[in-house]
């Protein structure tokens, strides 16, 4: 199952290499002061936060989850895009990030402690950071899996070198760094699989001719003949569809909680945003990122529905879980095996470079978060407060080291002990569901109050607890997967119990936020709350501004071309 | 700060379009027969890559002959 690399495939990946570490060594000279090493000095133009703001969610998940995603349940997967991700970024745009940005927070942590108060900060901030170094981790543990399985190569050689090149242009020049490589990925990433679709799709003779040799793939699992190219169709129950979900848990879980709760309150993409050069530009980079990110299905979810095809049709280029026929079809090695059977030597080293950039965009998104939040939200809130601001550069830069080796080491946890990592995922999953009730609440409510929203969260973040703890999916053992409690819920899959775990968290701490608001004294003025709280914040002006460049205008542009993508793929 | 992102990207892309362009021009076409069917990518794909970094590099040289934190 090797792909065999040649001298030009290395050269080019070299380069690459060169370019990244290039950049951050160009860009250390700009480091003069700690605003300049977490937030650009806010200074970088829209197009690049909106690049950056899309590429740091870009990571291994994306391009290999979503074209395995694509192969086993087919088009319904952009749900995860037309509904799960664009509304809450044009949301993002239009209604949140006038509050992030204009409110002088140099975090979402900080912003909760300026709407709310501190022990809400200190929960969001201590779960956040501790959550983005395991998720680096986990990046950086399925990249070395993936370079040892695919090219033969060492483990740990993998990791030491992966880690040390993203810990470089990062050390340097901060997030700065991050966000030029950022973007230097997006493109290496667009140009490096559009020529994949390309011959993909010309090999199966295009789409009118992969609709049909879909069909074959859904009957055969007893589903109805479009399950596999319709999105919206085959959603009237759970049962109609591979992905075992009904449309209302698709649009409340998904699209509501989950995606509002990811794409409005996490860091990592928020920072990208945070570090544009004016408010406007600021509030156009999520809309900026949703124009490529609408179009991504055809990137990476139409390679994974054109491999299920060609496997059904009889090319069985597509290997077993662990070489094993009894553990099915391996479905994160589709973009792999693609690249081995369609790129010669030469645009290999492009495809591949491509997907090592997937991994390493992802990890560096969630570096550069952890060392903003632990040095500004805990180090100098918790332990070190009122030093200079030398220091606080010297020690996002030692954070980084830190958070670069914490990744290291969770690799190799997972590596060793899987379960532990799903535990600790499971986790993060229960204190993430209900965050978006506090922000929404927190910022549309002026009553909301700081206990209202410490407690709503741990109280939303129990329930999600309790949930899984009483929910199983079809053929799932009790434990980690749910039903330690007892099985009192049946979900036909996994993920829509995971959807449903979602509603009732977000639900719990939004009723729990306005009930002991209500019983609580206030505890900020309505002055305190201004540039906080929408009701209390002028708008900001956008009448001088060009129409393109209106976040009004180009959000309901954005979300006019994503509803006709829905209906075409009906 | 004094640094536009174009210009690394325009000479990767651009360097990484040369390679291709060459490479396709002299290797065997057994290779293409093998692997993209029968297309010589390389050739095809290095081009566009090469047109990609070349108006990058126009970008970034016009802006550099060539405006003004709320």
């Amino acid at each position: 199952m090797h792909i065999q690399l040649g001298g030009i495939d290395y050269a080019i990946l070299l380069i690459y290499f060169a370019f990244v570490i290039g950049i951050g060594w160009v860009l250390k000279r700009y480091m003069k002061g700690s605003s300049d090493f977490f937030l650009s000095g806010r200074s970088i133009p829209a197009w690049v936060t909106g690049l950056a703001f899309l590429s740091a969610n870009l990571g291994a998940q994306e391009v290999i989850g979503m074209a395995a995603s694509g192969a086993k349940y087919g088009i319904m997967t952009s749900h995860f895009y037309w509904l799960g991700a664009i509304p809450a970024m044009v949301f993002l745009a239009i209604f949140m990030m006038p509050f992030y940005y204009g409110s002088r927070a140099r975090s979402v942590p900080e912003y909760l402690k300026l709407r709310f108060d501190e022990k809400t900060r200190g929960f969001n901030a201590i779960s956040f950071a501790v959550m983005t170094v395991f998720s680096s981790g986990i990046s950086l543990h399925a990249l070395a899996k993936l370079l040892q399985t695919l090219m033969g190569w060492d483990y740990n050689a993998c990791i030491a070198v992966s880690a040390f090149i993203v810990l470089v242009y990062i050390f340097l020049g901060g997030l700065t760094s991050a966000i030029y490589n950022e973007v230097l990925q997006f493109f290496m990433i667009v140009l490096g699989f559009s020529p994949l679709v390309f011959l993909a799709l010309k090999d199966i003779g295009g789409w009118s001719a992969l609709k049909q040799k879909l069909i074959p793939v859904a009957t055969s699992q007893h589903f109805a003949a479009g399950t596999w190219s319709d999105s919206w169709q085959h959603m009237g129950s759970s049962l109609e569809n591979p992905m075992g979900v009904g449309w209302f848990g698709m649009v409340m879980g998904l699209g509501f909680v989950l995606s509002f709760g990811y794409w409005c309150t996490d860091f990592l993409v928020v920072q990208r945003a945070m570090a544009a050069n004016s408010m406007s530009a600021a509030r156009r980079t999520p809309l900026i990122a949703a124009i490529p990110k609408m179009l991504f299905p055809a990137l990476v979810i139409l390679p994974g529905m054109i491999a299920i095809a060609m496997y059904h049709a009889g090319d069985h280029f597509l290997p077993f879980v662990d070489n094993n026929p009894a553990k099915g079809i391996d479905y994160n090695m589709t973009i792999p095996m693609l690249l081995a059977k369609y790129f010669p030597t030469g645009l290999l080293g492009i495809g591949f470079t491509a997907l090592m950039a997937s991994f390493m965009s992802g990890m560096a998104g969630n570096v550069t978060a952890f060392n903003t939040v632990w040095t500004y939200d805990i180090y100098q809130s918790y332990i070190a407060p009122k030093k200079s601001d030398t220091h606080y550069l010297w020690m996002g830069r030692w954070a980084t080291v830190f958070g670069i080796l914490v990744s290291i080491g969770c690799a190799y946890l997972a590596s060793k002990f899987n379960n532990i990592m799903d535990m600790l995922q499971l986790v993060f999953g229960f204190v993430n569901a209900p965050l978006f009730a506090t922000f929404l609440l927190g910022m549309f409510w002026r009553r909301t109050t700081g206990h209202g929203a410490f407690f709503g969260l741990l109280g939303g973040t129990l329930a999600a607890a309790i949930f899984h703890g009483l929910a199983l999916s079809e053929g799932a053992e009790v434990g980690i997967k749910g039903g330690w409690i007892a099985t009192r819920l049946n979900f036909h899959s996994e993920m829509g119990q995971n959807f449903w775990m979602a509603i009732v968290a977000w639900t719990a701490c939004f009723l729990l936020t306005i009930l002991i608001s209500l019983a609580t004294k206030r505890t900020k003025t309505d002055e305190e709350l201004k540039g906080l709280v929408y009701s209390l914040t002028p708008k900001p002006e956008t009448a001088h501004e060009p129409w393109y460049q209106q976040p009004v205008v180009l959000g309901v542009l954005v979300l006019v071309a994503t509803l006709i993508l829905n209906i075409i793929f009906w | 700060m004094n640094f536009d992102l174009r210009l690394p990207i325009g000479i990767m892309f651009s360097v990484f379009g040369v390679i291709l362009v060459v490479f396709g021009a002299v290797s065997d076409k057994a290779i293409y027969e093998a692997h993209s069917l029968g297309i010589n990518i390389n050739l095809i794909w290095g081009a566009v890559l090469l047109v990609f970094g070349a108006c990058m590099l126009f970008l970034a040289w016009r802006a550099g002959v060539k405006p003004p934190q709320e």
